[in-house]
């Protein structure tokens, strides 16, 4: 087990220096100088004294070396060009909000997946089933920040259902701790729910095909003949069959639902690492859009390196490979 | 035997997909309005759908758009959203005993700049769809030059392009797309470049995999026992085996594609303005939602009829591809979710 996880560890942490090489590459290859005098009057040793300010005066491999330096040792991703503050310390701040979205589309997604799954198995090919077919290529086909905006303004603004955008009421503040944690919670269930949507297609048709699959398998049969309910068959030792592809599909899901929660965070004004990143595009700030979508990747290999480990508690088999 | 006719969800998907691809081709000939075209602004700013305006031609001036006419004396009154607005009745040109006939219909209403959204909406379709299937057939035609270089390559070759791919697996897809948007600006023809150059990663390791696969079957081995060269047989026998998978991707990366180019223009990173395209028409509508729902309703649909389309086929298709191949030389079943779960993105 020891000799696995090192040897899964090693495989992401070559994976983060490749990462990180690719995105300072299409950094530093782009075209345009971010120095460049945005006005004719501004001295040209101006330009001089920020690119040494930064860094940027030096050769390309120098900066590399000393950008993957401070990266790898010291987490330090720079400066923003358009406030000066520490760029890890600015994304830090909109990390959490981006996790807790992220997390709570995976549990609607996998919520709604499974149910409509499960729902669809119990009697195949009929017209139950058939809609959750249809259904699912449906919610693949729509586009997050549409559904994002049709929800805000039919269940938001039409039903007063939810708050039409952000993370907490202007008066949080004054809450309490049980108090706040609902004030986020009813602004959180709405994005999460139309971000979790466009995988729960492919999670309700991927349970249900395994569980059809399960029946005809020896175990399913040797269930059956042991006089097991039909409901006890497909909750317990069908959903424990197909467990091991429904996690795997969680960090197959990983860049998925961090590319939606860009732009849920930009439709439902929710201050994570999308409305950062989006924010730093806008203003030119190549540091912070460097890191921020090194983040991201980051944060693909950090999941798809959990769900490998939770595998193999699932799947012993796996291991052995 | 007969061969099978495609199943209906192709058959639907394929005919959407036609529609939409008329829809674009005659946009010119249908929309009734130049999408560009803004008349009387302040007046006819997010109309309703099938709200009509009367258009009023006098001699003096622009064309006048109003809600209501009606003739009092000597002068034409025109009730507008800023009041009431008397015209001699000599200096409207387009006057008869029947009233004013020339009217604008909005079928699907206007946006906040007084254009048609219909119009928008039908040149919209041209600049979505060629940016989709572009976009897409080039990723395709990447993702089965790097896959087939890797699986056939040798070892190094595999290695380099292989770990490659694994990193930029790694990149949410959109936040690359977003990252080369920020730093290029990109016009109609790099937009192309740009979604398709980072949707092939995926597609390159299914080729691979396929064609691993495929050189270990008998043909494949009789071919290079037989003194093909190892491109000759890739060429001859290894690719038009794994048509299959390239064909269904193909079908469902269009629909991707064009996901990922409104999500873009949305985002106002893609097309740019004045060209509609149906993201940027979205974008367009979200200042506005509550009192216009229709400039980003409209659009939305298109997008989800386009996807829709691509996947119904996709579906289709892998259904009946897999039935061709039933008992050949082992194709398996591979539904479109298992192909974009092994893409890892869509």
């Amino acid at each position: 087990m020891i000799h696995f996880l090192l040897r899964r560890l090693l495989a992401a942490a070559v994976l983060f220096l490749i990462v990180l090489t690719l995105a300072f590459a299409v950094v530093a290859l782009a075209p345009g100088d971010p120095m460049a005098p945005s006005d004719p009057r501004i001295p040209p040793e101006q330009a001089e004294r920020l690119r040494a300010l930064y860094g940027l005066d030096q050769p390309l491999p120098a900066q590399y070396l000393r950008w993957l330096g401070a990266v790898v040792l010291r987490w330090d991703w720079g400066q923003s060009y358009r406030t000066g503050q520490p760029v890890a310390e600015l994304l830090f701040d909109a990390l959490p909000p981006t996790l807790l979205l992220a997390g709570a589309a995976l549990l609607a997604q996998y919520l709604l997946g499974i149910g409509l799954g499960l729902l669809a198995a119990f009697r195949p090919n009929s017209r139950l089933d058939l809609s959750v077919r249809v259904a699912s290529l449906l919610v693949y086909a729509l586009p997050t920040f549409w559904v994002g905006l049709m929800a805000i303004l039919i269940l938001a603004v039409g039903l007063g259902l939810a708050p039409a955008g952000g993370m907490t009421s202007a008066a949080a503040f004054e809450l309490g701790p049980v108090a706040a944690a609902l004030d986020v919670l009813a602004h959180l269930w709405l994005p999460a729910l139309v971000l979790g949507l466009s995988m729960a297609g492919d999670i309700a048709r991927y349970t249900r095909n395994s569980l059809i699959e399960f029946q005809a398998t020896e175990a399913g049969r040797a269930a059956r003949a042991r006089g097991l309910s039909e409901t006890r068959i497909l909750l317990v030792h069908g959903l424990a069959h197909a467990a091991p592809r429904l996690l795997q599909l969680a960090s197959v899901s990983a860049p998925l639902l961090l590319s939606g929660a860009v732009i849920a965070e930009v439709v439902f004004a929710w201050p994570g690492l999308g409305t950062a990143t989006l924010l730093a595009i806008q203003s030119g700030d190549t540091p912070v859009v460097l890191a921020a979508t090194a983040y991201g990747a980051v944060l693909v290999i950090a999941a798809s390196l959990a769900a490998d480990l939770l595998l193999t508690r699932l799947d012993p088999r796996i291991r052995v490979e | 035997m007969s061969r099978p006719s495609l199943p209906p969800a192709a058959r639907s998907g394929a005919g959407i997909l036609c529609g939409l691809a008329l829809l674009a081709a005659t946009a010119p000939l249908l929309a009734p309005r130049d999408p560009a075209e803004q008349l009387d602004a302040a007046e006819s700013s997010r109309r309703p759908p099938l709200s009509f305006l009367f258009v009023v031609r006098t001699l003096d001036r622009e064309p006048l758009l109003a809600e209501r006419v009606t003739v009092e004396g000597n002068d034409l009154v025109l009730e507008r959203r800023s009041g009431s607005l008397r015209v001699p009745l000599a200096a409207v040109t387009n006057y008869s005993e029947q009233g004013i006939a020339e009217r604008r219909r909005n079928w699907l209403g206007t946006d906040a700049l007084g254009r048609d959204v219909l119009s928008r909406l039908l040149h919209g379709s041209r600049v979505s769809l060629t940016i989709g299937l572009l976009a897409a057939a080039l990723a395709l035609t990447a993702g089965t030059l790097v896959g087939s270089c890797a699986a056939i390559g040798g070892r190094f070759v595999d290695q380099t392009l292989m770990r490659t791919v694994d990193g930029l697996l790694c990149f949410p897809h959109l936040a690359l797309v977003l990252l080369l948007a920020a730093l290029y600006r990109p016009d109609t023809a790099l937009l192309v470049l740009l979604i398709g150059g980072t949707g092939w990663m995926g597609l390159a390791r299914l080729v691979r995999a396929e064609l691993l696969r495929l050189k270990q079957e008998r043909f494949a081995l009789a071919a290079a026992a037989a003194g093909r060269s190892p491109a000759g047989v890739l060429i001859r026998h290894l690719l038009p085996n794994a048509t299959t998978p390239l064909l269904v991707d193909a079908s469902l990366r269009v629909g991707a594609c064009i996901l990922v180019e409104s999500a873009l223009s949305f985002l106002g990173l893609g097309v740019q303005p004045p060209q509609p395209s149906w993201g940027s028409m979205i974008a367009d509508g979200q200042s506005h939602l509550a009192t216009a729902w229709w400039i980003a309703a409209f659009p939305g649909l298109m997008v989800v009829a386009a996807v829709l389309g691509s996947s119904l086929l996709a579906d289709g298709l892998s259904d009946r591809l897999a039935g061709l191949g039933a008992g050949g030389h082992g194709t398996r079943r591979r539904s479109p979710w298992a192909i974009r779960a092994w893409l890892g993105q869509a």
